[in-house]
């Protein structure tokens, strides 16, 4: 019976089949260290370089042109760009809300899917990043909004939510990335002794940065790990937050409203998961960890959908409401327009995918359904590209005063530059999956390790299990 | 399971964090002094001209008034670098055939002017006017430094956004009284600032509205 | 580099290089020249930045004519900071110049033969501005009849200014003189050619015409009222007395001619005096934005309509048209009537007012108008006006005399002077007769000067043709001309015409007064006027100087000329030359039995022609300024379309889908006398129903880069027999859609209340009542204590009951401001660079909707949404309360306009400024930046106005007086619509104007504390027909 786990809380099913510390290791492992991988893999991932390659050519055009090649114009001066900016940093949200909240909230169930979550968000804000950067009309000299000290004695306008957007995404993205890096040391660390080539070795070795399992490293770890984590914690809300600035700080019917923060914060927590789960499930299938992501966790994950889903919809009402109490004409007549204007299959498109659709999901057989799941996930994430879409467009295009009410529609290169964003996500997501562990290991073996507390480690200790060792003798 | 690295890589390790830090540090400092050097500011380079005009004689030596020259200085945004015919209003008596005045009297035979290279030159976006300036008491030292002494000219000011802002923000640092303004030896008080104040004071200067971005940018 | 410098500089090389090139070929030769060291020496040489290289008054012009070429490059050597850039000082400095400081001088627009008045900004030897001449009647100032309300605009030593009001085409005429499309070189059978050529040959021709008395010789001009040039004429026509001439203009008052020979028997110019006018009545005339003296009549017109509390009295406008227009949409009361039915409604008032006419009957509605309109204007006999459109035919202007007669107008409002024509002639007649001679082969020699006669000539007339066989049949045919058009092109030799503003001339104004045409650079490429080419004719080799100045030393006496002159030039007016009021004697029988000829009835769908309110009669068809100008009403640009009314379009199912980005609208297909004719339409609201209004100017061939193969052709289904108005034509529907680009989609105000509209009753009743007041928890909302605004705080205020929606502002804001043009694709995407618009809002039945108008420039908000919200501080507020832009700020995220509740923030999304026409460089203003791609720029209340007006008044140690500060808009309105000033001087007339009762700010509500306010819209209705 070596190796062998005879479960005392079977409450706790978060990892399926019968595994050992070495078993878990290896599974995990393996994904990245051996050379065969499911032609699915190189399929999708040849498919996305394609759209890098379009984001690329694009962003070229876009350089030399100017962003006159998109669809924007007056009234209509923010198009695709801010959409698809608010879009992927709303994505970006739920990664940060996985590792650090629920980290904090020692919430175990979220140890198999953290690792991908935090991954899903460097790149997403990656994306929401690029777009800050190419909307201007000179982005040669958009480090004027850094306060960098310069010549001419001018600084960024600090008043302007632009510049706020500039720091909270930054800050965003950099602590992302260490609490992601850090995360990842000791599994590198694993890869390292596991590899068996002299480059993977010499490469993995360099990245776990002489990582050696040592109760002190262990120790600073913890410490560091839960540091980062209390501290990128204040971001899952003040991100979107000022992110939704950009709207509320304006007087344009429509933006002009204080609910935006939490309305923001609660749609980007709802596509994040939206996202978690449409990259889990085809992934979780690909390569067989439905071991390690449960359907539990798929079942947990929905149940978050739903309740940010509800909150979100709740805006909607609210937004509504305010409209036809402030008595305000130019809010009531942006309801009617959103409603019945040219614009309206947007809105009532949203309602669907945002509102309705995943209601389904308070049934626990649809929570079950891998497949429906799936569909719902995308679903809610094209309701909430609908939704920044409404808020951006349906707001600018009928303002105050009619005779400068105009349309918007995208161009070619508005689709090209997005598209090319969603291709360089999925790039990025499929070469992570190959070369970084999807799954945290270490953690894993912890969570194992907690779940059978009184069984003694296999004797056939790797380096690792010795280190879980070192915790577990008394 | 042999050793993937060698033990020295410890010290490499701690040591590129050190550099690593350094090359941030010594980078920006770098960065920020070579842009305000007269490198890139040409300011004290000399400007090589058809004829090497020398302010230093005309005006010190000779005495010649920054007017008789720069005719419009009170009158125009631009000082005007003078017409070929004020060069020979005395060219035609004196050094009449020094080969340096060729390029002169060329012009002033066959009426095509002369190109003198631009020592201040203000980017398009910027309009300034030099005949406020000279109104409210701002000297042509100031900003164009010991032009007595220059034999070739050369820019004594950095021309920056700041360097002009020092002064919109402050007058009172650098202005003169009225009759002062073309005195080129004239040296500031030990109390310029009181009479800077005073100075603002009396000749209407809005500081506030100085530092006004249509001021200067239209 | 110094050796370099040394270097001899071939410039007669390069100018021969450049003459010889052309087109295309031409630019691609300039930028390989641009490139070579040697040529930017030259530029920077001839064109400097700092210093100016003008010579004396004529030595800048000869100076400039070396440099024609060279100029064309100016623009790129701009913008290249920090690298090695030249001072170039002049040899010999002019004593009137003072480098950096424009100068002014007054000259002379010439349209249809008839002047503006204008006063010229250059810089440094570029022409860059055109201002109207206060001191020319066809360009009245503010220092006319109402300086009481306008101050005179002031030079900074307190004289004043005497700027005047302008139309949109004087505006834009000095972007033709830069137009890289006119004709740089004369052409032979369509080969580029030298002049000595063709003065050869012409030469040889006059010789042999000279043998037959000139028999075979025919001179054909535009309008000509040109006093020299009419010498000329005749010294001509003298010399060969077999010789004739001729003059054709599409667009003129030949009717108005025949209408007066039938009433007095004798060709008479008729002047109103709206002005002292209490009652006017338009039929179909568009008096206020048409014709020689448009711009003083909507001043005038304008001085009695300014209603102020206290001063609480106006006239009431009357119009009756086929085609909604300027006038039209100001009138208190309008009524759409189809041709035919307007002339009925003239038979049934004339008979109302006592002119004994039988008429026929009208219906009930009609019938209750012309009682009532009837009723009004005998209320105010000798205080009245009723004024004739050139549409209607010659027996109801003379009908008009007697009606203007009969109510005792005569010699009050409605003044009669000789012609101001030097021969006044039925110019279709004209031409006629002319190809009559050219079908019958009398002609041999056909001398063009102007016009474009192949292109617009009636259909009827075959003139095209007819000069083609005459060219085939080695005629000697020439056409002189800005462009090498349809008519050089069917001409043996094409001559480039020089520019009004590179040649010497004169020219009357709609009242006989006189202007000196003065040019204010000399030909850019090598060019001859019309009158040149008549002395060339008559084998001298005089300049345009000499002509003009010969003419008036022999008519002023050369005693004192000098001094005359030089008055006249300054003035630019030569004085006592307008023409006396005369006496004249109604022959009524004649009136009457001529409009008992009239059959006021019409089969099948009307038609109406009317000229392009842009491009006029296709003449400015290839100026983009003018292409872009949304037009009056429609906002259309960049295109022309047939005017269908609602009604008629629903009856036909033509559809005008506004719901895109452009307008889709139908193609039918016009069939008239066997002519067909494809067009986009709109659905024009006010159109009389089974009319059809045509717009003349467009489907040009040969007009340019700009101008060619946009819009139909109008004049292809224009017949001698029927100028202006047809009826029996057939419209069918060809199922193609057509796109077309409006700068506005919508067109009701949705309830808002944007602009205050009240009667001349409700505001004696009570002033305020007309404005919605902000409530007091509305007055302040803020955390922060009011802002204390010290020194000048400027103010702008528009009067909404004074706009006509002339376009004058948009286009005088364009040239003041270097605004470019964008084009059509980008206009239908909603990216027109106009900083200031004009709104027009309909209200009420779609039939016959009331028109309003709004006037939107940068409302400069003391509390502005843009400010906050820019990320680099490119805008911010000035301590006189300007919102100010940073252009080189701008990093472009377009926050600001997304922010701006007015939206009049305007963004350069590609580079909209680009220096591929280098030539047109020339034109910009130097002192206001030129923007680059991705900046947002907005009106600035003319801040380098303001900025010389300060530095000036610092220097003399005071502040800065009102009216120094004159916008461009403002300068440029007729109507004296727009006042800007010190709103912190409690004397200031925009002070005055804020104080009024009716004055409130647009979207007030916001709290944005606009700087930019108006006064409500005050009409005056007559009881009867309110609510008709």
């Amino acid at each position: 019976m070596q190796g062998e786990i005879v479960r005392t809380e079977p409450a706790v099913e978060l990892i399926e089949g019968r595994h050992s510390y070495e078993s878990i290791t290896h599974k995990i492992s393996s994904v990245v260290l051996s050379y065969r991988h499911p032609k699915a893999w190189y399929v999708v991932t040849a498919i996305a370089a394609f759209f890098v390659f379009v984001l690329i050519t694009s962003v070229t055009w876009l350089l030399l042109r100017g962003v006159g090649i998109w669809g924007i114009n007056q009234p209509v001066g923010w198009g695709f760009d801010i959409i698809n900016f608010v879009w992927w940093i709303g994505i970006g949200h739920a990664g940060t809300l996985i590792s650090a909240i629920l980290l904090l909230l020692r919430q175990q169930w979220r140890t198999s899917i953290n690792r991908f979550a935090e991954a899903m968000t460097i790149f997403a804000v990656m994306c929401a990043g690029m777009f800050p950067l190419l909307h201007v009309g000179r982005p040669w000299v958009v480090y004027w909004l850094l306060p960098i000290p310069n010549w001419t004695g001018a600084w960024p306008q600090f008043r302007s939510p632009l510049i706020w957007d500039v720091f909270a995404v930054t800050t965003y993205l950099t602590v992302s990335l260490l609490f992601w890096f850090t995360g990842l040391i000791p599994d590198l660390a694993t890869l390292r002794d596991r590899a068996k080539n002299r480059l993977a070795q010499v490469i993995f070795g360099v990245l776990a940065m002489g990582w050696r399992n040592s109760a002190k490293h262990w120790h600073r770890f913890d410490s560091a790990y839960l540091l980062l984590a209390g501290l990128s914690t204040p971001l899952v809300v003040s991100v979107h937050s000022i992110v939704s600035l950009d709207f509320a700080v304006s007087l344009i019917p429509g933006w002009h409203t204080t609910i935006f923060p939490p309305y923001f914060v609660a749609g980007a927590i709802y596509s994040g998961f939206a996202m978690v789960l449409t990259l889990v499930i085809p992934i979780r299938a690909l390569y067989k960890m439905q071991d390690f992501l449960t359907m539990k966790h798929l079942d947990w994950m929905a149940k978050i959908m739903l309740a940010t889903g509800l909150i979100v919809f709740y805006g909607y009402i609210m937004e509504i409401f305010t409209a036809l109490y402030s008595a305000n004409q130019y809010e009531q007549y942006l309801i009617t327009n959103r409603f019945f204007g040219p614009y309206a299959p947007f809105f009532w498109a949203l309602l669907v995918c945002n509102g309705l659709i995943p209601q389904v999901l308070w049934s626990p057989k649809v929570r079950q359904n891998v497949l429906l799941l799936f569909l719902i996930s995308l679903i809610v994430n094209v309701g909430m590209w609908l939704e920044r879409f409404v808020i951006v467009v349906t707001s600018l295009h009928r303002d105050f005063l009619p005779s400068s009410w105009g349309m918007y529609v995208p161009t070619v290169w508005d689709w090209g530059v997005y598209l090319g964003t969603i291709g360089f996500f999925t790039f990025m997501m499929f070469l992570f999956v190959r070369f970084v562990p999807m799954i945290s290991i270490f953690e894993m073996r912890d969570l194992l390790h907690q779940t059978d507390r009184h069984h003694p480690a296999p004797a056939t200790g790797t380096a690792v299990t010795s280190a879980v060792s070192t915790e577990v003798t008394p | 399971m042999p050793q993937v690295f060698h033990r020295s890589s410890n010290t490499l390790a701690r040591l590129s964090i050190v550099t690593g830090a350094a090359l941030l540090v010594s980078s920006v400092l770098i960065g920020s002094n070579l842009s305000r050097s007269p490198y890139a500011t040409q300011v004290g380079v000399p400007v090589d001209q058809p004829v090497p005009f020398s302010h230093k004689h005309h005006v010190k030596e000779l005495g010649i008034d920054c007017r008789y020259c720069h005719s419009t200085v009170e009158k125009s945004a631009v000082a005007s670098v003078p017409p070929t015919h004020t060069c020979m209003s005395c060219h035609s008596q004196v050094w009449t055939n020094s080969p340096l005045l060729e390029p002169i009297r060329q012009s002033y035979l066959n009426g095509t002017p002369v190109q003198w290279n631009k020592v201040y030159d203000l980017p398009d976006f910027v309009y300034f006017n030099h005949s406020i300036h000279v109104q409210k008491g701002i000297g042509c030292t100031t900003c164009h430094g010991p032009i007595h002494e220059m034999n070739i000219t050369y820019k004594a000011q950095p021309l920056s956004m700041s360097w002009c802002l020092d002064c919109h923000r402050q007058p009172e640092k650098y202005i003169r009284p009225r009759e002062e303004v073309f005195n080129y030896n004239y040296q500031p008080p030990a109390n310029q600032m009181e009479l800077g104040k005073k100075l603002v004071q009396e000749y209407h200067i809005q500081k506030g509205q100085l530092t006004n971005c249509s001021i200067c940018h239209r | 580099m110094r050796d370099k410098q040394r270097q001899p500089l071939n410039l007669d090389e390069i100018r021969k290089r450049l003459e010889q090139a052309k087109g295309q070929h031409y630019w691609r030769g300039l930028e390989e020249l641009a490139d070579s060291e040697e040529f930017q020496q030259i530029l920077e040489k001839e064109f400097p930045r700092q210093s100016s290289p003008l010579g004396a008054f004529l030595h800048r012009r000869q100076f400039l004519k070396l440099m024609g070429a060279s100029l064309a490059l100016a623009g790129l050597t701009s913008c290249r900071p920090l690298s090695m850039r030249k001072v170039v000082p002049q040899v010999q400095q002019p004593e009137e110049m003072i480098p950096g400081r424009p100068l002014y001088f007054a000259s002379a627009f010439p349209i249809g033969g008839f002047a503006r008045g204008i006063l010229v900004e250059s810089h440094e030897g570029r022409p860059t501005k055109i201002e109207g001449n206060a001191r020319h009647p066809a360009s009245p100032g503010a220092m006319g009849v109402i300086s009481a309300q306008i101050p005179a605009p002031l030079n900074p030593d307190g004289t004043p200014k005497h700027l005047g009001a302008t139309d949109a085409f004087t505006q834009a005429s000095i972007l033709t003189l830069y137009d890289p499309d006119r004709s740089q070189s004369p052409m032979y059978q369509g080969q580029l050619s030298a002049w000595t050529d063709f003065t050869t040959a012409l030469a040889a021709e006059m010789g042999k015409q000279a043998a037959v008395r000139g028999a075979g010789l025919r001179i054909l001009t535009e309008n000509i009222t040109s006093p020299t040039l009419a010498g000329l004429i005749q010294e001509l026509l003298k010399k060969f007395p077999q010789a004739k001439w001729h003059q054709y203009e599409p667009v003129h008052a030949d009717n108005a001619l025949e209408g007066a020979k039938i009433a007095f028997g004798e060709p008479v110019n008729t002047i109103y005096r709206f002005d002292r006018a209490d009652v006017i009545l338009s039929l179909d005339a568009d008096f206020l934005y048409s014709g020689p003296a448009s711009v003083r009549y909507a001043h005038d017109y304008a001085t009695r309509r300014r209603v102020r509390a206290g001063a609480a009295d106006m006239n009431r406008l009357y119009v009756v048209e086929s085609t909604p227009s300027v006038t039209g949409s100001v009138a208190d009361h309008r009524l759409p009537l189809r041709p035919s039915q307007i002339q009925a409604f003239a038979l049934a008032l004339a008979r109302a007012l006592g002119v004994p006419v039988s008429a026929p009957q009208l219906p009930a509605e009609q019938h209750k108008w012309v009682n009532a309109i009837a009723r009004d204007l005998q209320a105010h006999r000798a205080r009245s006006v009723v004024v004739t459109g050139e549409s209607l035919p010659p027996a109801i202007h003379a009908l008009v005399h007697a009606i203007n007669h009969a109510l005792g107008n005569t010699g009050q409002t409605v003044v009669y002077t000789a012609p101001v024509e030097a021969q006044p002639v039925n110019h279709t007649e004209s031409l006629r007769e002319l190809v009559r001679d050219m079908a019958a082969g009398k002609v041999e020699t056909l001398i063009i000067l102007g016009g474009n006669p192949a292109y617009n000539a009636p259909a009827d007339l075959a003139f095209a043709s007819l000069l083609k066989d005459l060219t085939q049949r080695n005629g000697f045919t020439v056409h002189l001309s800005l462009y090498e058009d349809e008519t050089s092109a069917l001409c043996l030799w094409h001559i480039p015409e020089s520019h009004y503003l590179e040649a010497w001339g004169d020219v009357r104004a709609f009242d006989g007064t006189v202007s000196i045409i003065q040019p204010l650079i000399e030909p850019l490429y090598p060019s001859r006027s019309a009158g040149e080419m008549i002395d060339t004719m008559l084998g001298r080799q005089r300049t345009s100087y000499d002509l003009v100045q010969a003419y008036w030393s022999k008519r002023l006496g050369t005693a004192g000329f000098q001094k005359a002159w030089r008055k006249m030039l300054h003035d630019g007016v030569v004085p006592n030359t307008a023409l006396p009021p005369r006496s004249v004697t109604l022959r009524t029988e004649a009136v009457v039995s001529a409009a008992q000829k009239l059959k006021p009835t019409a089969q099948g769908m009307e038609v109406v022609f009317i000229p392009d309110p842009n491009v006029w009669d296709g003449r400015f068809a290839n100026n983009g300024w003018l292409q872009e100008l949304p037009k009056p009403l429609t906002h259309l640009t960049w295109d022309n379309a047939i005017l269908v009314s609602p009604s008629t379009a629903q009856k036909m199912g033509l559809q005008m889908d506004t719901g895109g980005l452009a307008n889709m609208v139908d193609v039918v297909e016009l069939r008239y006398r066997g002519e067909k004719l494809q067009a986009p339409i709109w659905i024009m609201p006010g159109q009389p129903d089974d009319c059809l209004t045509l717009v003349l100017g467009y489907g040009r061939t040969r007009a340019g880069k700009v101008g060619t193969g946009i819009g139909y052709n109008a004049y292809k289904v224009r017949f001698s027999d029927a100028l202006w108005t047809a009826s029996g034509a057939t419209l069918a529907k060809t199922g193609e859609r057509y796109p077309l680009a409006s700068t506005q989609q919508h067109h009701s105000m949705e309830g808002r209340e944007l602009i205050h509209v009240g009667t001349l009753e409700e505001f004696r009743k009570d002033p305020a009542h007309l404005v919605r007041k902000p409530s007091p928890e509305e007055e302040h909302l803020s955390l922060y204590p009011e802002y204390r605004w010290e020194g000048s705080a400027w103010a702008m205020v528009i009067d909404t009951s004074l706009c006509i929606g002339c376009n004058a502002c948009v286009t005088a804001c364009q040239a003041e401001n270097n605004i470019p043009i964008v084009g059509k694709e980008q206009v239908a995407r909603g990216r027109e660079m106009h900083w200031i618009r004009i709104d027009r809002y309909y209200e009420g039945r779609l039939d016959n909707p009331s028109t309003h108008l709004m006037p939107v420039p940068c409302m400069q908000c003391e509390n502005a949404p843009c400010e906050p919200v820019c990320p680099v501080g490119a805008t911010n507020h000035s301590e006189e309360g300007l919102n100010q832009m940073a252009y080189n700020r701008c990093v472009g995220t377009r926050y600001c306009s997304n922010n701006c509740p007015y939206k009049v923030r305007r963004f350069n999304f590609l580079k909209y400024n680009d220096p591929k026409e280098p030539v047109l460089q020339l034109l910009n203003n130097p002192d206001v930046t030129v923007r680059g791609r991705g900046v947002m720029e907005k009106c600035t209340y003319c801040v380098q106005r303001i900025n010389a007006a300060r530095i000036e008044a610092k220097k003399l140690g005071r502040e800065v007086q009102d009216g120094e500060v004159v916008t461009a808009c403002q300068a440029a309105c007729p109507t004296h619509a727009i006042v800007f000033g010190n709103m912190n001087d409690k004397e200031s007339v925009v002070s005055q104007w804020k104080r009024q009762p009716h004055h409130y700010g647009l979207l007030e509500e916001l709290n944005t504390r606009p700087r930019t306010t108006y006064l409500a819209k005050v009409r005056n209705p007559n009881p009867d027909l309110e609510g008709a």
